[in-house]
C-alpha cells in the first residue's frame, strides 16, 4: 500500500471509476436503481438539481466512510453498520437544507429523507466501498451520483417544459392559458411520465451500446425444430 | 514513546495531557484489542456497533443544534414573507422584518366568541402547535368538519393590517384537506369582512402544475374583490370555486372563483376550507364583531 503505487492507479483507474457510471454503468438506465425518487421529484428542473446534489454527496461520503472501516465492520452487522452511516449523512444533508436553502428543502419535503433508502447508496456502499480504499469509494460515489443527476436532469428537462412550459421556473413556451400556443401536457406532471422517459432513455442508450441488453432468461423454443433436439 | 509523539503532530499539548490521563491509556489499550480481534467476535460486534452510534449520534446532533437558529430565522422569515405577500405588501428588495414590523400587528381571537384575547402573547402563540394540544384545541363534530381538519385550536392568531390607524385588512389563518394533503395558508379580507384581497396557501403538497396551482399568482389574482357572504347576517359564505371559467355578466359572479383545471378535488378542498373558516365554526363571530365595530365608529 505504498504512496507511489497508489498515485499511479488513481490516473487511470479513477477516471474509470468517475466516468464509467454516466452511460455504460449508470445506475438508473442499466441498473435500473433509484427509480423511486427519479419519478417523485423531477417534475420541475429546481428540486431535481438539489435532489441530484444530495444524493452524489451523500452517495460519496457515505462510501467514503465506509469504506474507511471496511475492515473492521463485523459481517454480521455489515448492512445496519451502512444504514446508520447513510442515515445519519441524509439527516445531516437535510438540516443543511433546512438552513441554507429552506425554499428548496420545502419542495423536496420527505424526499430528502427517502434517500436513505435509495438503492443507489446502498448499492455503491456494499458493492464497491467495502472492497475498496477510501479514496476511489468516493470518487466511485461522485460517479455514480453523477450517473443519477445526468439521468434526472433529462427526465425533469422534458417534465418541466412540456409538462408547464418553463424551465427552472422560468417560462420557455407560452401557455395558451396565460394568451400563449402551448397547451400543456398534465401527465408530465405526473409521475408516470417520468417512466415513459426513463423508458425512451434506457431504450436509447441500449440501442447505442447493445452490450448493455440483458441475455433473456429463457428462448423460446421453435417447435419444429425443438423437437428433434438439433439446435 | 518518540514514535507516539510523531503522529501528535501539531496537537502535542493535547498529547501530552492525554499520554498523562490514565482513562486515555486504558481506552487506547481497549481500542487495540478490539480491533485487533477477528471480525466476527461477539465483542467485536457489539463493540463496533456502540461506538459507530456514538459518533453518527454526535454527528446528527451537532448538525441539528448548530443549525437549529438558522432554521428558525428560516421559518420565522418565511411565515413574514407570506403574510407581507398576502397583504399585498411585499416589495422587492425591501427588509421584511423591518416591513412587518411596521405594517402589521399580530392579534389572537377566540374563534368562539369572535373576540380578541388579550392575555395571550401573540408573538408567541403557535396556532398550529396549538391545535396538537388537547388543553389548547377542540375536536370539530364531524358533520361539520367540511374541511376534513377534524381539530382546531381554540384561539386563532390573526394579523391585522392598518394604515393611519383604521384597520385596512385582516389576514386569517386558513387551512383544509385538498387531495394529497392539508393546505394551509392565508386569507385576506377588507376591513368590512366580506370582501377579499388575496389569498395564499404557503404549505401544500397538492400535483404540481394541477392543484399545485394554488400557488399560481395569475388564479390567486381572480380572488381580488370576490364577495364571501351573499347575506352578511346569515353567517353562512357563499363564495365557492366553481367548474370552468366564471361569467362575469351573470349574477352571483362575485361569490365564484375559477376552479383549478384538472384538479376538480383540490378546488372542492378549497372550496370547503374557504367556507369553513368563514362559517360560524370559523371566523364568522370575529367578523361579524370587526364590521359592528366599524359600523359603530363611522
Amino acid at each position: 500500500m505504498s504512496a507511489v503505487v497508489d498515485s499511479s492507479i488513481i490516473n487511470d483507474e479513477t477516471k474509470k471509476v468517475l466516468v464509467d457510471p454516466l452511460v455504460t454503468n449508470n445506475p438508473i438506465t442499466l441498473q435500473v436503481l433509484g427509480i423511486c425518487s427519479a419519478l417523485a421529484v423531477t417534475s420541475q428542473m429546481s428540486t431535481s438539481l438539489i435532489m441530484a446534489l444530495a444524493l452524489t454527496l451523500v452517495t460519496a461520503f457515505s462510501s467514503a466512510a465506509i469504506s474507511a472501516i471496511r475492515n473492521h465492520i463485523p459481517s454480521s452487522i455489515r448492512i445496519i453498520v451502512q444504514m446508520t452511516i447513510i442515515a445519519s449523512l441524509v439527516i445531516v444533508v437535510d438540516q443543511l437544507l433546512k438552513a441554507f436553502a429552506y425554499d428548496v428543502s420545502k419542495q423536496l419535503s420527505v424526499f430528502v429523507g427517502l434517500i436513505i433508502t435509495n438503492c443507489i447508496v446502498m448499492g455503491r456502499a456494499e458493492g464497491y466501498a467495502m472492497k475498496n480504499p477510501p479514496l476511489e469509494s468516493f470518487i466511485d460515489g461522485i460517479g455514480n451520483g453523477l450517473g443519477y443527476s445526468l439521468i434526472l436532469i433529462i427526465v425533469a428537462f422534458f417534465r418541466e417544459t412540456l409538462g408547464s412550459g418553463k424551465l427552472l421556473g422560468i417560462e420557455v413556451f407560452k401557455l395558451t392559458k396565460d394568451g400563449g400556443w402551448y397547451d400543456p401536457n398534465g401527465l408530465m406532471l405526473l409521475p408516470p411520465s417520468a417512466f415513459f422517459i426513463i423508458g425512451l432513455i434506457i431504450w436509447g442508450v441500449r440501442q447505442w451500446k447493445p452490450n448493455q441488453v440483458e441475455k433473456a432468461d429463457f428462448k423460446i423454443m421453435s417447435i419444429t425444430h425443438g423437437e428433434g433436439g438439433h439446435h | 514513546m518518540p514514535n507516539e509523539n510523531k503522529q501528535c503532530g501539531h496537537y502535542e499539548k493535547l498529547c501530552a495531557v492525554l499520554e498523562k490521563n490514565e482513562n486515555y491509556q486504558k481506552f487506547k489499550v481497549y481500542a487495540e484489542h478490539i480491533l485487533g480481534l477477528s471480525n466476527n467476535s461477539l465483542e467485536k460486534t457489539i463493540a463496533i456497533a456502540v461506538a459507530l452510534c456514538l459518533v453518527c449520534a454526535v454527528l446528527v446532533s451537532l448538525a441539528a443544534v448548530a443549525l437549529k437558529p438558522l432554521q428558525i430565522n428560516n421559518k420565522e422569515q418565511d411565515m413574514k414573507q407570506n403574510i407581507l405577500d398576502v397583504a399585498g405588501l411585499l416589495e422587492e428588495g425591501k427588509d421584511i422584518d423591518a416591513a412587518f414590523a411596521e405594517k402589521i400587528e399580530a392579534k389572537i381571537v377566540d374563534l368562539e366568541t369572535g373576540d380578541y384575547v388579550e392575555n395571550i402573547n401573540a408573538a408567541d402563540y403557535d396556532q398550529r402547535k396549538a391545535a396538537k394540544d388537547p388543553a389548547q384545541s377542540v375536536a370539530i363534530p364531524k358533520d361539520k368538519d367540511i374541511a376534513h381538519i377534524r381539530i382546531k385550536a381554540k384561539y386563532a392568531k390573526v394579523f391585522l393590517v392598518k394604515e393611519a390607524g383604521a384597520i385596512k385588512s385582516i389576514i386569517l389563518p386558513i387551512n383544509g384537506y385538498g387531495l394529497w394533503s392539508t393546505l394551509y395558508g392565508f386569507l385576506s379580507v377588507d376591513a368590512d369582512g366580506q370582501t377579499v384581497q388575496s389569498i395564499n396557501f404557503y404549505d401544500q403538497a397538492e400535483t404540481p402544475g394541477l392543484g399545485g396551482e394554488v400557488v399560481n399568482p395569475n388564479w390567486r389574482a381572480l380572488w381580488k374583490g370576490k364577495k364571501i357572504y351573499a347575506e352578511t347576517d346569515t353567517n353562512e359564505p357563499t363564495l365557492s370555486l366553481i367548474k370552468g371559467v366564471v361569467d362575469n355578466s351573470k349574477p352571483g359572479a362575485q361569490y365564484q372563483v375559477d376552479g383549478l383545471a384538472g384538479a376538480t378535488l383540490t378546488s372542492t378542498g378549497v372550496t370547503n376550507l374557504i367556507r369553513y373558516w368563514t362559517s360560524k365554526e370559523g371566523f364568522a363571530p370575529y367578523l361579524n364583531k370587526v364590521r359592528t365595530v366599524k359600523g359603530a365608529k363611522s
